[in-house]
């Protein structure tokens, strides 16, 4: 570890180690911090990815791909199941990743291209002067250490201090975070070709259950119920046993997961004087999947460049930055702003009305549709219920729109 | 003055607490969680936690 570089990223997940990868390949001198002994351990993921989206990344490989996914079925709370096939169900149908060893390929990626990692290695505080960030504080096998840097970068996760030592307060609300615990089990006796998704408030309120299959008779079962709901002595680790326990029972738990998505949908500010956040520091995950992964690579990708061109430019303000800023709010803030429409809409429904959309696409082919496709064919069927999210088949031309009521 | 008390074999450390805490005051440090004197009793990081990990002392 040196006293100082062109760019330092904290936190090696998915969006540190694309940024740093993105950043070294370009040339930049990087590091990467990792407070952690173990990239990628413990796993906060229920580990879905499209496959089109990474392969832009990194080439698939066995050693951390535990499943390849068909399709998915969907349940309304009384049992009626809307079944969608391959390349259609978005972002959270292709693979089921390991992510332990995902992750640790990933910062390998970076190493490798020249980036320094360092892990068991803690950013405590931004060195900021004349408003400008200069660098980082990090605590190092309890040593503390100043590292200078052009370009700092906030890739720290749900749990980012990085934003708000800047002054971007992202602090999440309870209605904007979805909070989340799976199991790995063995014996649920699920299809391994297709994800699972249990919608209704009596199992989780406000979120919903998934079966993910992870390879021979394993799987991940997890729930997520949004924050204002938890609490009252019941959380969200209480509504997966119920789950379990009714619909399992003779299933095994091998491993316990917890975390929490932010779902609030972009953030106001991801930039300032010297600094870019990314991924979930950012609050960049899809509020309607929760999946995060593949935006934060995304972000990264971009963050990396930008850091290039600003330091090229000689320029590493919050104006120069702001190029980081625009390009991910045009490409994954697009969809990210769409989610959230949908999930404030559906977040909304009672039982009864989640039963009736899923009635309503009773006969309805779903074998080459897109989770737009469906969403409109919801609408067409549903438009009183479901007015709010016209706006996402407003720029959608084959949707030929009748904006009627 | 400690505020919340974090069991710590509940804990599964994901900081998702850290997230949600208005006032700045946790942290997820490697595979525990720190308060400090920033936390000011108001019960939102024990209302998310995924686990019930948290407990806040009134
Ligand atoms: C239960 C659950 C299920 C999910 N399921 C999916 C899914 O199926 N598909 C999907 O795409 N997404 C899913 N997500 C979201 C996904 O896990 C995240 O969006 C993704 O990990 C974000 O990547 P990241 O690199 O931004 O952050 P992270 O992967 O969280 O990485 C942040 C890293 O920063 C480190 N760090 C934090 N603070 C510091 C510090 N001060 N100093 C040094 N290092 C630090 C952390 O230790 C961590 O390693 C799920 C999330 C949860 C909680
Ligand atoms: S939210 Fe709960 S489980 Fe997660 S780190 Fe905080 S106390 Fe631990
Ligand atoms: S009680 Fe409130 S202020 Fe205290 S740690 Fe929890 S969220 Fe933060």
């Amino acid at each position: 570890m040196k006293n100082e570089y062109d760019v330092v990223v904290i936190g090696a997940g998915p969006a540190g180690s694309i940024t740093a990868k993105t950043a070294a390949e370009k040339g930049l001198s990087v590091l990467l911090i990792e407070k952690r002994q173990e990239i990628g351990d413990p796993v906060r993921c229920a580990e879905g990815v499209s496959k089109v989206w990474l392969r832009k990344h990194i080439e698939p490989d066995h050693r951390w791909i535990c499943a390849d996914v068909k399709g998915s079925r969907i349940f309304a709370p009384d049992g009626t199941m809307i079944e969608m096939s391959e390349e259609i169900a978005g972002a959270e149908v292709g693979y089921v990743l390991e992510r332990k060893i995902f992750d640790r390929a990933l910062a390998y990626e970076a190493a490798k291209t020249g980036a320094e990692v360092i892990v068991k290695t803690r950013a405590t505080d931004l060195i900021i002067e004349n408003n400008f960030v200069k660098g980082v504080k990090v605590s190092h096998l309890g040593q503390s250490y100043d590292i200078k840097a052009k370009i700092v970068i906030g890739a720290d996760g749900v749990e980012s201090k990085v934003g708000r030592w800047a002054g971007i307060n992202t602090a999440i609300k309870p209605v904007d975070i979805e909070t989340c615990a799976q199991y790995l089990m063995s014996n649920t006796g699920i299809d391994q070709n297709y994800c699972y998704f249990y919608l209704g408030n009596e199992i989780a309120p406000a979120g919903y259950v998934w079966i993910f299959p992870k390879g021979n008779d394993m799987a991940n079962v997890g729930i997520g119920i949004l924050g204002n709901k938890s609490g009252n002595g019941k959380h969200a680790i209480d509504y997966l046993n119920d789950f379990v326990n009714d619909k399992y029972p003779d299933a095994k738990i091998l491993e316990v997961d917890v975390g929490g998505v932010p779902v609030s949908g972009s953030i106001e500010k991801t930039v300032a004087n010297g600094l870019m956040l990314v991924g979930d520091a950012a609050r960049q995950s899809d509020p309607i999947t929760g999946g995060g992964i593949i935006n934060a690579m995304e972000a990264g990708k971009i963050a990396g460049e930008v850091a290039y061109n600003a330091i090229s430019r000689n320029n590493v303000s919050a104006d120069s930055l702001n190029e980081y800023e625009e390009k991910w709010r045009e490409t994954i803030g697009r969809e990210i702003d769409n989610s959230l429409i949908v999930k404030d809409t559906f977040t909304k429904f009672s039982d009864k009305e989640l039963n009736s959309l899923g009635h309503s696409l009773k006969g309805v082919n779903f074998s080459s549709m897109s989770l737009l496709d469906l969403l409109y064919a919801l609408f067409k069927a549903n438009k009183k219920l479901l007015w709010e999210l016209r706006v996402l088949f407003k720029t959608v031309v084959k949707y030929e729109l009748d904006f009627e009521k | 003055m400690v505020t919340i008390n974090v069991n710590k074999f509940k804990c599964g450390y994901c900081g998702a607490c850290v997230s949600v805490c208005p006032a700045g005051a946790l942290e997820l440090v490697e595979t525990w969680i720190e308060v400090n004197e920033l936390c000011t009793s108001c019960g939102i990081c024990a209302k998310i936690c995924p686990v019930g990990a948290i407990e806040v002392k009134k």
